[in-house]
């Protein structure tokens, strides 16, 4: 069954044609790739999934929802989380803090019950901070818990958005080049954490991510954009050997030397 | 973070904990309150004795005792103190109200700028709101809306402390919606142009219908009247001398009811999702926190104490005109916001009691004393008003605060952080260049 099935996206900026006609179908319980040159117009297209851009055509179905002409908002609480590929965290709160941002949209709070500390709602508070430890724990920096988001390593950071993307509670979550920037060490590492998203948590996974190895390894179908137009998809391996898609990575010529 | 306070740290260091503390604070309360009550009558020494004497509040908040001791000591003085010393001198009492007045527009615009990151200059517009919304009602300028009309009965005073709360909400919701794409730079002079909007119309809705009464005001704003009890309490003084200390009294209340609603707001899941607006909007809505929403909730509570404040504000003066509620007004505002340190709740208490009390009394008295030494010929030359010059030294502090204290006197832990300069944080340091194309 399809979680998501984006038909037929279309994102115009002025004259440039950042998103031109994709369609993208995730079926639940999988790993899925999005790669492609720079530019290609991935995060372009993670953006609209997310609502951050309306687009100028297609539709998205989400879980039985039309997700176009939500607000993002609108668009996590029914289920869809994400990180960014330029690491957005709330620099000056702590980890904890961060991830309980992140499940906003999962309490009830309210502005009355906030100003009259209801029972209801100081055990909502405490059932949460318990919740995000948990969440911290599971990618592994419960030790971190009350540091700034600012003052982590790199890494840390990394596997901190995820954490404050899992608090939203998410059905399929998308993660923008999770990997980049990581040594080989690191990117072992968050090769398996996405892995256990899915296995563990059972959430669906789509990914933008430019390191081979960790699109080879982790994922079952990869969809390839280029100049904003799907021109590949399939299983790694079809991938792989896709001349299309070797001429987009390394130009024509490597083709030709190839089938050489 | 300054040299000075490096200086006394190993001194206080040693009075702000264990059980010399709880002595030495109540000491120092003792004997200011002593030398205050001793000889209440206005006077360069008083006025010395009454800044030392507020400063246990300051000592209070830094000192690391029990909460209830410092409860304890802190209600004493605020509604022991200060009250007595209003019956011997009205002058101390009517800068405690300003002060309280203030306080409560910090706490307010706080909400606001300081923990949504909304900056606003036009704030003042709902202190006027509140002001108007009584001054109209409780006088026979409400005969000139609605021709027959009778003013409200004094009592409803109470009621309309409320009423103002959600009205001054209303506005905050009102002036919101327009500003709610824009930020920064640009929200701000939007604001600021509505601020000046509703100035102008109380300057200029004396037509077609007389509303606001233009640039004469309204005179004559019903007080409340004044409870038997506290009559029964303070016999033997005059109503004049009672209302100071029963207005001073409310106003306590609305800082005090400002303040758990400010304190309990910033601790919540409200509170977390104005602070991650502020930190990064785009990433705060795509966790799912609804943007619109708690920008408008965060003018709207901003508002709403400055609505209630204005009810009493003009039962307090029994006058109010448009030029109370210049941008000049709100600007004072966001500067104690500012100089006690943004989104830091301890921080606009004490900027907005400096501020009040630097105009209303400091300055003031510094410029007296000058003059008063120029009269005795000692070297300050003739062009020189010291009077002319009081603003100009209130900048001057401003400046020379910022420069050293640039998070504010009192920050939050937070903004701190973000002032200070980059740390070298030697885990991060190995870590590659993060990739931000």
């Amino acid at each position: 069954m399809a979680l998501l099935q984006a038909d037929n996206i279309t994102k115009v900026f002025g004259g440039l044609m950042a998103v031109n006609s994709v369609s993208l179908v995730v079926e639940k319980g999988s790993i899925v790739s999005v790669i492609g040159p720079n530019g290609a117009g991935k995060t372009t297209f993670f953006n609209v999934l997310t609502g951050i851009y309306k687009p100028d055509t297609g539709t998205i179905t989400f879980d039985g929802n039309s997700l176009v002409g939500l607000r993002p908002d609108q668009i996590t609480h029914l289920g869809i989380a994400r990180t960014f590929q330029n690491i957005r965290l709330f620099n000056n709160m702590t980890a904890l803090e961060n991830v309980m941002v992140g499940m906003h949209t999962r309490l009830h709070a309210g502005l009355w019950g906030a100003i009259f500390q209801l029972p209801s709602v100081r055990r909502e508070e405490a059932r949460a901070r318990q919740r995000a430890r948990e969440l911290l724990a599971f990618v592994g920096l419960e030790q971190r818990a009350d540091e700034l988001a600012k003052n982590l390593p790199y890494g840390d950071q990394r596997r901190l958005e995820i954490a404050r993307a899992l608090a939203t509670q998410p059905k399929l979550i998308l993660l923008d080049e999770p990997t980049a920037g990581m040594n080989p060490q690191e990117t072992v590492e968050a090769t398996e954490l996405i892995r256990r998203l899915r296995d563990e948590l059972g959430i669906t996974v789509v990914l933008i991510e430019h390191d081979m190895r960790v699109v080879m390894t982790i994922s079952e179908r990869v969809t390839v954009l280029d100049y904003g137009s799907k021109i590949a998809e399939g299983k790694p391996e079809e991938i792989r050997s896709n001349p299309r898609v070797i001429e987009a990575y390394l130009g024509r010529g490597a083709v030709v030397d190839l089938s050489n | 973070m300054g040299k000075a306070t490096a200086l006394s740290q190993p001194f206080l260091a040693q009075l702000n904990r264990g059980p010399l503390a709880y002595l030495a604070l109540a000491l120092y309360a003792t004997v200011t309150t002593v030398l205050l009550l001793s000889n209440p009558r206005t006077s360069l020494g008083t006025d010395v004795v009454f800044i030392l004497f507020l400063m246990t509040f300051l000592l209070l908040y830094r000192a690391r005792v029990a909460g209830v001791y410092k409860l304890v000591i802190g209600l004493a003085l605020l509604l022991g103190v200060i009250p007595y010393l209003g019956t011997q001198n009205a002058f101390y009492v009517e800068l405690a109200i300003q002060a309280a007045i203030f306080v409560t527009l910090a706490l307010g615009l706080n909400v606001v700028v300081g923990f949504a990151g909304l900056l606003d200059l036009g704030y003042v517009a709902f202190f006027a709101v509140g002001a108007y919304l009584w001054g109209i009602l409780s006088t026979p300028q409400i005969g000139q809306i609605s021709p027959g009309a009778s003013p409200l009965d004094s009592s409803l005073f109470y009621l309309f402390l409320a009423i103002g709360l959600f009205v001054g909400a209303l506005f905050g919701i009102l002036l919101g919606f327009p500003v709610l794409r824009l930020r920064g730079d640009y929200l701000a002079i939007v604001t600021l142009g509505l601020g000046e909007v509703i100035r102008v119309l109380a300057v200029n809705l004396d037509r077609p219908i007389n509303l606001t009464n233009g640039s004469q005001g309204i005179k004559d704003v019903a007080r409340p009247p004044l409870p038997e009890p506290l009559r029964a309490l303070m016999g033997g003084l005059g109503d004049a001398q009672i209302y100071q200390v029963f207005i001073y009294l409310l106003a306590l209340l609305v800082l005090g009811l400002t303040l758990v609603v400010v304190f309990r707001l910033k601790n919540s899941r409200i509170g977390r999702a104005w602070e991650a607006m502020r930190e990064d909007d785009v990433a705060a809505v795509a966790m799912g926190v609804p943007i619109v929403r708690m920008k408008l909730l965060a003018f709207a509570v901003g508002a709403s104490f400055a609505g209630a404040m204005g009810v009493l504000f003009a039962a307090k003066q029994q006058f109010i005109n448009p030029p109370t509620f210049d941008l000049l007004r709100s600007i004072g505002i966001l500067a104690m916001v500012i100089l006690g340190g943004m989104g830091s709740i301890p921080g606009a208490i004490f900027g907005g009691a400096l501020v009040t009390l630097l105009d209303l009394q400091i300055l003031p008295r510094i410029a007296a004393e000058l003059s008063a030494l120029k009269r005795q010929g000692v070297g300050i030359p003739d062009w020189f008003d010291p009077a002319q010059y009081q603003r100009a030294l209130f900048g001057l502090l401003l400046i020379i605060m910022m420069i050293f204290r640039p998070a504010g006197i009192l920050p939050d832990e937070r903004h701190r952080d973000e002032m200070r300069e980059v740390e070298v944080n030697p885990e991060a340091e190995t870590q590659p260049v993060p990739n931000l194309k």
